[in-house]
């Protein structure tokens, strides 16, 4: 079947068996390594984008569900390397990763919560990100970043109030 | 996965249409369960129905005394509406807890219903509410839904369009939940409107059952305190490496205590 949809803000059509999981889609067919698979059975949210603005995990999403749809991956949050989210920024600043397996899917679950939240406590951002596995068990700094995250955007968006 | 079709029907005839009665076309709602289940090659399908795009299918309603909740509203759409929170509060917080964030952004009351997963949080509030299930083809009270593991009153080609929950005067749950997977060891969720009290245990055996003598000793006094003398047979409930029947039996009680807890904090 052939399937349209928005990826990163450009418009994407693709032929997909039925069958296919948009993490496959997204790493095989589109070269998107960025999304990454860790436990394919929905449980470590290493494969978190967005859909339509809110994370998902892509590895239990059928591409032919996102026909018309709208996606986001981690890919599609810098502008370039010197230009990254300021949710990246607080993930590098804050050591909030490791090894880094499960970042991306921290960064797109993190960027949904302060998008409907954009003062979250410790213990939301705890909560928000239960379906997120660090097997680092890098947590504490993982929080510490989406905090700095979220201070980061709410002063961008002062700064554009202000401009 | 093995190979299936996929079609995405605009209306719940169209859907209807393309379900048929064959056993092996099956209605996909949030896919929470039923992808992994496909993926792990413990089910197999000849086609798929997905049913987002069936706008019939979705939305929150208060009608007089009944919430009514469309099959393929989203636990995250459940646990932040402010009609679901004024009218039910326990069913907002039971939809809140489901699973994790992502899952409750896809997954869905009618898909979870449905399924009828022995540990699953929603046939817990559709059976102590006795809520009417309406479906293509009729409207079922939720006493006669719920037949065993996995099992419902369902028929191939028969799909759930929306829930009519009746508004209790007060209701609360509780669930312990596995630490991995957030599914219920046990849960239990009682509600009390006017003399009737219905309390319905999830997670602990195969099926969401109603446990009648924690209902009676509520109906005289709804007050934890109640259950202290009260205990469940758990000669019929599972047993796994989470915990074995006993504890379950324990559990069960336990929540039942907690639930009336809260049933009593959301009344004040």
């Amino acid at each position: 079947m052939t399937i349209t949809f928005t990826l990163n803000d450009r418009s994407v059509t693709v032929d997909v068996e039925p069958s296919t999981l948009v993490s496959e889609l997204l790493r095989d067919t589109l070269e998107l390594t960025g999304t990454h698979v860790g436990c394919d059975t929905s449980q470590c949210g290493a494969c978190v984008i967005h859909l339509n603005g809110e994370s998902v995990k892509s590895c239990t999403l059928l591409a032919g569900s996102v026909d018309g749809q709208e996606l986001r991956t981690v890919e599609g949050l810098a502008g370039g390397t010197d230009d990254l989210h300021p949710m990246q920024v607080a993930f590098r600043d804050n050591h909030g990763l490791q090894c880094g397996f499960c970042t991306p899917g921290m960064l797109m679950s993190s960027i949904d919560l302060v998008n409907r939240n954009p003062d979250p406590t410790e213990e939301e951002v705890r909560e928000w990100l239960e379906g997120n596995i660090c097997r680092c068990t890098g947590y504490q700094n993982i929080v510490k970043s989406v905090i700095a995250g979220a201070q980061a955007l709410r002063d961008a968006s002062r700064g554009d109030d202000h401009a | 996965m093995k190979a299936f079709s996929l079609q995405k029907p605009a209306s719940v005839a169209d859907a209807v249409a393309a379900l048929g009665s064959a056993e092996d076309v099956l209605p996909l709602a949030g896919g929470m369960t039923l992808i992994p289940t496909l993926k792990q090659r413990l089910s197999e399908c000849a086609a798929l129905v997905d049913l987002s795009d069936v706008p019939e299918l979705r939305g929150i309603s208060l009608e007089g005394d009944v919430l009514v909740i469309g099959a393929m509203t989203r636990h995250t759409e459940v646990a932040n509406s402010d009609v679901v929170r004024k009218a039910i509060p326990s069913l907002a917080a039971l939809a809140s807890r489901i699973g994790d964030q992502q899952v409750r952004n896809r997954g869905t009351i009618g898909g979870s219903v449905a399924n009828n997963d022995p540990a699953a949080d929603y046939p817990a509030a559709v059976l102590v509410l006795n809520a009417e299930i309406v479906t293509n083809v009729r409207t079922i009270p939720a006493d006669a839904f719920f037949i065993g593991m996995f099992e419902t009153a369902l028929e191939p080609g028969e799909i759930i369009l929306r829930f009519r929950f009746p508004v209790p005067d007060m209701a609360g749950y509780a669930k312990f939940a596995s630490p991995a997977s957030r599914y219920a060891l046990a849960g239990v969720f009682v509600a009390r409107t006017g003399d009737s009290v219905r309390a319905v245990v999830t997670g602990a055996a195969s099926s969401v059952f109603r446990a009648t003598d924690v209902e009676n000793a509520l109906a005289r006094d709804f007050q934890p305190g109640a259950l202290d003398r009260i205990s469940i047979d758990p000669s019929e409930f599972l047993s796994d490496i989470h915990a074995d029947k006993d504890y379950r039996g324990h559990l069960a009680i336990v929540m039942a205590k907690r639930a009336v807890q809260t049933a009593l904090a959301l009344a004040e």
